[in-house]
């Protein structure tokens, strides 16, 4: 078929399909690149001591470990702050609005917060949790800046999942005399609890990634707390240590130790989240 | 039955108000900037701030001019799209029309790791690889450049261009792609010539995003862009809108201070820009 064609034609076809390999060489060399070149620098770095001690002037070590801590407080206060309101949003768009403009304007609302960058997220995150809740730079500060950061994570994924619910369900528990709360706590949502957990991992992943929303509102202390403690103080996670380290302090050694995990964190996720969309694939495919 | 009635109704407005703070989260941010960023800008003067070439916030004799943020922002989110979009719809187009399914699913794998990265690894590995590269390959004296920036942008943008291109060119019925290949169009002349086409608002609509993310990112461009404010040159540090706020924040003070804010509501003002544009993209592919 090809021999028929014009010599045009031919060039042209081959500029494209020459283009599209070398785009995709790109990137899969670009990934290769990074993940090889993190891990070779960052593996090595990574020992017991700097996972297990805090940073110790004294002594001259640097130790990672209330920045893993923080970041594990952080993690866990967004969640638990985020799912409620995420999921509850969600609920109202899917279960009980009846407005059409209310609908959209949620709906726009939560797009937009999609598209707002995180510094501006840090800056006003200072502004209305540090200073007018007086929360000062602390761990429940992030956290709550973070909280809207996920909301419309949290929101398009809970809708995707309860529209995959089928009518019929509602139907069936309601034809059986249950109220519609009833009918949402005990059918609806059990089965789209595997859209909401794919909002968590998500959600997680964009947690973890964060820096520049965090760095005026959680700070960069390194101290050990529990977690209550921790939420009240300042303190660094990893992507902020990193930063830290890095940028300020020229401590690459330990920058790439942090980046070699944030790495492995990032390619669990990903495991993560493939393998909850083919769940999902396989539940709603039957 | 009454109780019960009661009870579903407070339910429900639990839900409406779960909704709502959304929208008082936008509006809250929006009214924050808008009040902390104005009085700077009243003080020093709308044009001067937003055209003074200078930018002196700790001189004895302070200026504010903004102009250099804005235009290396510009600059540096323009020469990401340049770089970055190509490469990332022609990966695209493979990936929909070309590439075997085993293909797909490890690159599936290598995208999503891509987007996942943390910006302060892409700076950190930007600060350490492609600042001395530049600065040897190009014999300039420092390699934290507009370069470095656009370089780190493209590579961050990437995933999400390919992600939503590829979406839209999978959308696209396969009838159109039939038709094109029953008239005597080869393979690749049907995907670039009618499943692109039919793909536009798709590929627009990643276009946008993809300056979104550029325009928006601060600290992997603080790591690899040498901060100094410059008007914007590819071989100079320079300093763009978001690295502004962030590099003077912890230390600043007063009208220095306010003048930091304003420049987020200049930035907030080019995103809500973009989302507008996206808005209208979204409404535009809907009717037609």
């Amino acid at each position: 078929m090809i021999q028929g064609l014009s010599r045009q034609r031919k060039v042209w076809q081959a500029v494209m399909k020459t283009l599209c390999y070398i785009s995709i060489a790109i990137v899969t060399v670009l990934t290769a690149f990074m993940l090889i070149y993190v891990f070779v620098k960052g593996l090595p770095e990574i020992t017991w001591q700097l996972l297990s001690t805090s940073p110790s002037y004294l002594r001259h070590t640097i130790g990672i470990l209330p920045d893993i801590m923080n970041t594990i407080y952080v993690v866990v206060a967004t969640l638990v702050m985020v799912l409620p309101i995420g999921v509850g949003a969600a609920i109202y768009l899917n279960e009980y609005a009846k407005n059409r403009k209310v609908v959209e304007l949620i709906e726009f609302a939560a797009e937009t917060l999609s598209g707002i960058p995180s510094i501006i997220y840090g800056l006003v995150g200072m502004l209305v949790f540090c200073q007018f809740f007086g929360l000062q730079t602390s761990l429940l500060a992030g956290s709550m800046t973070l909280v809207v950061m996920n909301l419309p994570t949290i929101l398009r994924t809970t809708q995707e999942a309860l529209k995959t619910v089928p009518q019929s369900y509602r139907e069936g528990a309601f034809a059986l005399g249950a109220g519609k709360w009833r009918v949402i706590r005990t059918v609806v949502l059990p089965s789209c609890i595997n859209g909401i957990v794919t909002g968590c991992i998500l959600s997680v992943g964009r947690i973890l990634g964060e820096s520049a929303a965090l760095l005026f509102t959680t700070g960069f202390a390194h101290n050990l707390n529990g977690f209550f403690q921790g939420l009240r103080s300042s303190g660094a996670t990893l992507t902020v240590a990193l930063y830290v380290y890095a940028k300020e302090q020229g401590e690459f050694d330990v920058a790439f130790a942090i980046a070699a995990i944030l790495m492995i964190l990032t390619i669990l996720i990903n495991l993560a989240t493939t393998f909850m969309g083919r769940l999902m694939e396989r539940r709603n495919g039957q | 039955m009454n109780i019960k009635k009661a009870k579903e109704d407070v339910i429900h407005f639990i839900f409406l108000i779960l909704g709502l703070i959304a929208v008082g989260s936008v509006l809250v941010i929006t009214v924050y900037l808008v009040i902390s960023g104005l009085p700077a800008i009243r003080q020093i003067g709308l044009a001067e701030f937003l055209f003074g070439t200078r930018w002196a916030s700790t001189a004895a004799e302070p200026e504010y001019g903004i102009l250099p943020f804005i235009l290396t922002s510009i600059y540096g989110t323009a020469g990401a799209i340049i770089v970055g979009v190509p490469i990332g719809f022609f990966a695209a187009v493979y990936l929909a029309k070309m590439a075997p399914r085993k293909v797909c699913q490890v690159m599936e794998l290598c995208i999503g790791v891509l987007a996942g990265i943390p910006s302060v690894v892409y700076g950190l590995v930007g600060m350490l690889i492609l600042v001395p590269g530049i600065m040897n390959i190009f014999d300039v004296p420092d390699g934290a450049s507009l370069l470095a920036a656009i370089v780190v942008l493209a590579v961050m943008i990437l995933p999400s261009v390919i992600n939503v291109s590829l979406t839209s060119l999978q959308a696209v019925p396969r009838e159109y792609e039939e038709a094109s290949l029953a008239l005597g169009a080869t393979s690749t002349e049907t995907y670039f010539k009618v499943t692109v086409p039919a793909a536009k608002s798709g590929i627009f609509t990643a276009i946008v995003l993809g300056i979104g993310r550029a325009i928006g990112e601060a600290m992997a461009v603080m790591m690899v862009a040498g901060n100094v404010a410059n008007m914007p040159s590819l071989f100079q540090s320079v300093r763009f809108l978001t690295t502004a706020v962030a590099s003077e924040m912890s230390y600043s003070s007063g009208l220095q201070r306010q003048a930091l804010f304003s420049i987020a509501l200049v930035l907030f003002f080019f995103i809500m820009l973009i989302n507008a544009t996206l808005l209208v993209i979204k409404k535009r592919s809907q009717t037609v």
